[in-house]
């Protein structure tokens, strides 16, 4: 009877504590999903490339403070307890995201629009930083002996399912929207932001009605709680040294692992390999629906064997497999590998359409689309767009092929050209399984980490000592994945090679993880500590 | 083992200085290589680099004059231990 409330005591302590990390997550990473959307919304029109890098910074600048809002509200939990300050960091995090979904585009208000996103998104990482750490330990003090591993690992997956939950609405908005109305200024990719709201107020009413940790209620009514954790965390020497070694043996190959598997891979099959974006997006939900049951089994499992070896055999998988994985991805998507199936009773070329420019009349967009169909039922779409300026406005009721060519004062030397590639069924599972293995590593490095971080600092400091190395890990290592990876690939690009060395940016990835990995080897322990209640 | 740990100790404390050397060197090589109109841009980004990166690599040059103290040898069983 008794066992069997502690059960059910446990269940809801990871109920509600994952249910606002998981709303937590699902905030934080609607930004990345749409900064395709976002970099046209909130930068000017004509910066391109540009414009994508700056929204990855902005993207990347919410990583980059999540170790400050770690000191933060990691000080802030170890004064005044887990509960409130996490109650907190919902608050901020849920009013900032609703806040995003609010600000006027580019065309509105001009620069102001990068700059209020940017404060929002800073706002939105403190609150990150303070909120895993804390529902971490809460979930661990709460954990029966011998089962912290397995009970933890349900808090690891709220990271991957709130990807998840983003992915499946912002994928269930754009198909019952459209292309357009989704894209459109005050368009539904606003939506995702705007539903946060909604779901953090669900969650503040659920964490109410949590208590305090056992743990750090014991040691309050004992009088014993810190009272400067920032200074006992990182001013002595031994808690510091074990802080370092946490962040370079563990936490910085985990995060750069978490975000290649679970972003970098979609960014990649996106924008490089131009998979369609719902296809795109539909095969990352199936990757992580698979695969999100192997955190539990690694936490399970770290309960039994120990968590370092599992985490390290992750990232040496990781280290080994990521190019393969990766020219596999480009060699599956890459038309010269079809040109023999080419279905030619199903390949067509379309009119080409004429869209004269907002602002100046003289300036036409001439649009055509070849759409290649295969044998096995891929398609590839090109949509080629020609800039022509003219020397008077555009006639609307002329067929282009009717211009006069002397009208034309000068037309783009280089088309933009869009690809967007359907892949069929098998290649469309084969990519499937390739991001699954690569969210497998994710749940080895991933799944046991919580347990292994309460495991090496004091109830009174744990707080604050185990989230910073855990947000320097994945919030600056791990979320600089997609900015610098991209910014690696651009580093390749030259005249001779204008499409530059499209698996270089995987270098950051394998080259951290890599030394991550030796240090571990060496340096940590495979011990499980017994009692975390000292 | 402890001898592997404190010869690695150097190498991350020689590691983390050449860190900071290949970053400052990237920053200066790509942004005197961007054109006119990319140049805040590329300096931003290359800016944003270097604050986020090197205050790591003071970390990681402690961690390794750490292990190659033998600070490492033993690691903790209890928290009366770090105290």
């Amino acid at each position: 009877m008794i066992q069997e409330k502690k059960q059910s005591g446990i269940a809801f302590v990871i109920g509600a504590s994952s249910v606002g990390t998981l709303i937590e997550w699902y905030d934080f990473y609607i930004f990345g999903m749409l900064a395709t959307i976002i970099s046209k919304q909130f930068f000017p029109a004509d910066a391109g490339t540009a414009a994508l890098l700056s929204t990855l910074a902005i993207f990347a600048a919410g990583f980059i403070v999540r170790p400050f809002g770690a000191l933060v509200f990691g000080r802030l939990g170890d004064l005044i307890g887990r509960k409130h300050t996490f109650l907190l960091t919902l608050v901020i995090m849920g009013g900032s995201t609703f806040a995003i979904g609010l600000v006027p585009g580019y065309a509105t208000i001009g620069w102001a629009a990068p700059i209020l996103v940017l404060i929002l998104r800073l706002l939105q990482g403190l609150a990150l930083g303070g909120e895993y750490g804390g529902a971490a330990t809460y979930v661990a003090e709460h954990a029966p002996k011998g089962q912290r591993g397995f009970w933890t690992s349900w808090i690891q997956t709220t990271a991957t399912l709130g990807l998840f939950l983003a992915l499946g609405v912002i994928i269930f908005i754009r198909s019952s929207q459209g292309v357009e109305k989704f894209s459109a200024e005050w368009g539904g990719w606003r939506y995702p932001f705007w539903i946060s709201l909604l779901l953090v107020g669900v969650s503040i009413l659920i964490r109410m009605r949590m208590s305090e940790s056992p743990m750090f209620s014991k040691l309050k009514t004992e009088g014993k709680t810190s009272v400067n954790p920032l200074k006992e965390s990182f001013g002595h020497k031994g808690n510091f040294k074990m802080v370092l070694l946490a962040l370079f043996g563990a936490v910085m190959g985990q995060g750069v692992v978490w975000y290649t598997g679970q972003f970098y891979a979609q960014s990649f099959i996106e924008t490089v390999c131009k998979v369609e974006f719902i296809q795109s997006r539909n095969l990352m939900l199936w990757a992580i629906l698979m695969a999100t049951p192997c955190f539990v089994l690694f936490g399970w499992l770290s309960d039994k064997v120990g968590r370092k070896w599992i985490m390290l055999i992750g990232m040496l998988a990781a280290v080994l497999t990521y190019r393969p994985i990766y020219k596999q991805f480009l060699s599956l998507t890459n038309a010269k590998n079809r040109i023999e199936k080419i279905d030619l009773s199903k390949t067509t070329v379309s009119e080409p359409k004429v869209v004269t420019d907002a602002k100046e009349a003289t300036k036409i967009y001439v649009i055509q689309t070849f759409d290649t169909a295969y044998t096995d039922g891929a398609h590839f779409k090109y949509i080629k767009t020609d800039t022509l300026h003219l020397t008077a406005a555009y006639d609307a009721n002329l067929k282009i092929d009717a211009l006069n060519p002397s009208l034309v004062v000068s037309k783009s030397v280089k088309p933009n050209v869009v690809i967007e590639k359907t892949m069929d069924d098998a290649t469309y599972w084969n990519l499937i399984w390739l991001v699954f293995i690569q969210i497998v590593y994710v749940t080895m490095v991933y799944g046991p980490i919580a347990a292994f971080l309460v495991e090496m600092f004091p109830t009174k400091i744990r707080y604050t000592s185990m989230s910073l190395p855990y947000h320097i890990g994945n919030g600056v290592f791990g979320g600089l994945v997609p900015f610098l990876g991209t910014l690696i690939v651009e580093f390749t690009k030259s005249p001779e090679s204008p499409m530059g060395d499209a698996l270089a940016g995987l270098w950051y990835p394998i080259g951290v993880a890599s030394v991550c990995l030796i240090i571990g080897v060496f340096y940590l322990s495979n011990k499980i500590d017994k009692n975390v209640m000292d | 083992m402890n001898t592997v740990k404190k010869l690695l100790g150097y190498v991350w404390m020689l590691m983390a200085p050449a860190l900071i050397c290949f970053l400052v060197y990237q920053a200066v090589e790509k942004i005197s290589a961007a054109s006119e109109i990319q140049r805040a841009n590329v300096a931003l980004q290359w800016v944003i680099i270097l604050l986020v990166f090197t205050p790591i690599c003071v970390g990681f040059f402690i961690f390794g004059k750490y292990a190659s103290a033998n600070e490492y040898a033993h690691l903790p069983e209890s928290s009366n231990e770090i105290e």
